[in-house]
């Protein structure tokens, strides 16, 4: 017993979501159904505990149920006293479809063969460890009455953009006071100017403007300094025109404007979903695929918008509305979120490739992340970071081969390795052997 | 005068500079049919096909070389005969548990928890609720409901069948039970 008090006091602490022990808090429960029932006159026997109710339902229901919007199964707000109202249901019948819902519908139960049959047979699973009490403390939280929806986290967003503004303010006022500065120094040295001119005049001293020849002319003159220039000049546009050269076809710090914005930063960096779980054909293909959209889908089918305060930051800082962003995935995908089920209407999105490597260059994603267990940032930067997505490294064949050289292979615990490990280490006296000594920079690994 | 032109010019030459560096446009390429693959490229538009991209479904009765069809249907009557019947076809020697786990990592510990009790990434962040532990007695999953399950997806969840392999999916059925096990000791 001291262990469910505990228990739910721990669930307490987390929000009343978590509850696995089912059968340890409904004892809790009886004793405050008995508790209730003994010292309360005002409540009514039948009714439940809407607080109990609710740690009830999000530990057993909320998977597929939500209260006011539908799910894998219907909405379920006040569902007691609209089905008492509609089809004439006692609690009993709630009582015996949560426990065994199979067997109330192979019963010939009307309503429960109508409900089974509009969700396409999706049968609900059976909860023969709810009590009686339980039923009733779930449906008494069902009934209560929505809560008006929680004024948008003010605090936070007045915060944020009150911070950013005071930022900005605080910044101009600097330039601008600087700006008044150097305008009043202008000025001072104007007057002084004008005032020691002013004591030349009066004292009679003539002030000598003397005839100097202009600096450029003087310049023409030299013929070492035209000299001199010359060879700059030509050096310093040699190395402009090989830097631009140099540039072409490499596309480092391209950020494209993606169709939906996606946000890496959230799910690679906040959620910590591992790379592969959206790409996950980088283990075992040449690409790392694009994820088709029914892997989104995976999560977003129950996560239809994200949090107040994720929201909040992705409007105050990156003037993103994930929510339309969600909204824009269902439209691609077919996905009418009000019935829960694909239109069958889907558009492909016409994603935009960053990280391309020219045709005449192969490169092979599971070569590096299996065999070689290279990490995606070594290459693609710190992806968990970026809001959006740009390539982090030049990938020019002199960025491959200096990570060919440099890059241990790691032979240990790969059988394949083993053999040409020990004829290759005795050839070239070391221990560790890089890529480049296994043959990762023979041209034909990569050009062929 | 002839100096406020001066400075227009310098000013204009450097925001020429700046209006080139656009990150959101791609680079110059140097000779792009050298760049650009003649054969298609995965994910590549075509009007090869009615619906304008390359990558297609295979034709519907077709079987890929070495793959084995799923004979269960994806409604419950096809859920509860896997549950049923169906067993894995790795003994326990081909079981490969590092890699099995490194997969249940990636594709479902981010919900489940890597203990598998339901208490995942996701969960913990209240993003997804309601994931059941693999100990829950009123679902009592066994291999062949694991494996229609990860095939089709149930309920919320969504099919696994196109992250993993057939083999890989029965690994990770194969760990998934070992982790109910450790659970329900």
């Amino acid at each position: 017993m001291k262990k469910s008090y505990q228990s739910l006091e721990v669930n307490s602490i987390y929000n009343m979501k978590q509850v696995i022990h089912r059968k340890l808090s409904s004892n809790y429960l009886r004793l405050s159904l008995i508790f209730l029932l003994t010292f309360s006159t005002s409540i009514f026997a039948q009714d439940g505990d809407p607080v109990v109710g609710k740690s009830l339902f999000n530990a057993n229901c909320i998977a597929c149920h939500k209260l006011d919007k539908k799910m894998t199964g219907p909405a379920l707000r006040k569902v007691e006293s609209r089905l008492a109202d509609s089809e004439g249901l006692d609690r009993e019948w709630f009582y015996k479809w949560i426990k065994n819902s199979a067997g109330l519908i192979k019963s010939g139960d009307a309503y429960a063969n109508k409900i089974y049959n509009e969700y396409n047979g999706a049968a609900m699973s059976a909860f023969p460890t709810l009590t009686n009490a339980d039923i009733d403390n779930i449906l008494a939280y069902t009934a209560t009455e929505p809560t008006v929806a929680p004024p948008p986290p003010g605090p936070i967003d007045g915060g944020g953009s009150s911070t950013s503004q005071e930022g900005g303010i605080s910044n101009k006022l600097i330039l601008g006071a600087l700006g008044v500065l150097f305008a009043l120094l202008a000025g001072a040295l104007f007057l002084v100017n004008k005032t020691l001119r002013n004591f030349a005049d009066a004292k009679g001293v003539a002030l000598t403007e003397t005839k100097r020849t202009p600096i450029w002319k003087a310049f023409v003159q030299n013929q070492f300094l035209i000299f001199v220039t010359v060879i700059g000049l030509l050096l310093a546009s040699a190395y402009f025109v090989y830097g631009f050269f140099m540039q072409v076809g490499v596309n480092q710090g391209y950020q494209p404007v993606q169709p939906i914005h996606y946000s890496h930063r959230i799910h690679a960096g906040d959620n910590g979903i591992d790379c592969k779980y959206c790409h996950s054909s980088a283990r075992v293909s040449k690409h790392s695929g694009i994820p088709s959209l029914n892997v989104c889908m995976n999560c977003h089918k129950s996560i239809y918008e994200v949090a107040p305060k994720t929201q909040a930051e992705g409007l105050a800082e990156y003037g993103v509305d994930y929510n339309a962003e969600i909204k824009e995935l269902y439209k691609a995908v077919g996905w009418d979120d009000a019935e829960q089920k694909y239109t069958g209407k889907s558009s492909p999105v016409k994603w935009i490739q960053i990280h391309k490597l020219p045709d005449f260059a192969y490169f092979n994603h599971s070569q590096h992340v299996v065999v070689g267990g290279i990490e995606c940032q070594t290459c693609h930067g710190p992806i968990e970071e970026m809001e959006i997505v740009s390539q982090h490294a030049p990938l020019t064949m002199g960025w491959c081969i200096n990570c060919h050289r440099k890059t241990d292979v790691k032979v240990k615990d790969n059988a394949y390795y083993t053999k040409i490990h020990e004829q290759l280490s005795k050839k070239y006296g070391v221990e560790n052997l890089t890529a480049a000594q296994m043959g990762g920079l023979e041209c034909g690994k990569c050009h062929y | 005068m002839k100096h406020l032109i001066k400075i227009t010019i310098i000013a204009l030459i450097a925001v020429s500079f700046t209006s080139c560096n656009n990150s959101a446009r791609p680079n110059y390429q140097y000779m792009p049919n050298m760049y650009e693959s003649v054969g298609y490229e995965a994910y590549q538009e075509s009007n090869a096909f009615a619906n304008g991209v390359e990558a297609q479904l295979p034709v519907d009765g077709s079987i890929p070389r070495g793959y084995t069809p799923f004979e269960y249907s994806s409604d419950v009557s096809g859920y509860n005969l896997a549950k049923a019947e169906l067993v894995s076809p790795l003994d326990s020697t081909q079981f490969d548990e590092p890699r099995a786990k490194e997969l249940y990592t990636i594709y479902c510990g981010i919900c489940h928890g890597n203990k598998g009790n339901g208490q995942g990434n996701l969960v913990k962040r209240e993003k997804i609720l309601g994931v059941p532990s693999y100990d829950d007695a009123g679902r009592a999953i066994n291999v062949g409901s694991i494996y229609h399950v990860m095939y089709y997806g149930k309920n919320s969840m969504g099919s696994y069948a196109n992250f993993l392999s057939e083999e890989e999916r029965w690994q990770v059925v194969a760990y998934v039970m070992k982790l109910k096990g450790d659970l329900e000791k």
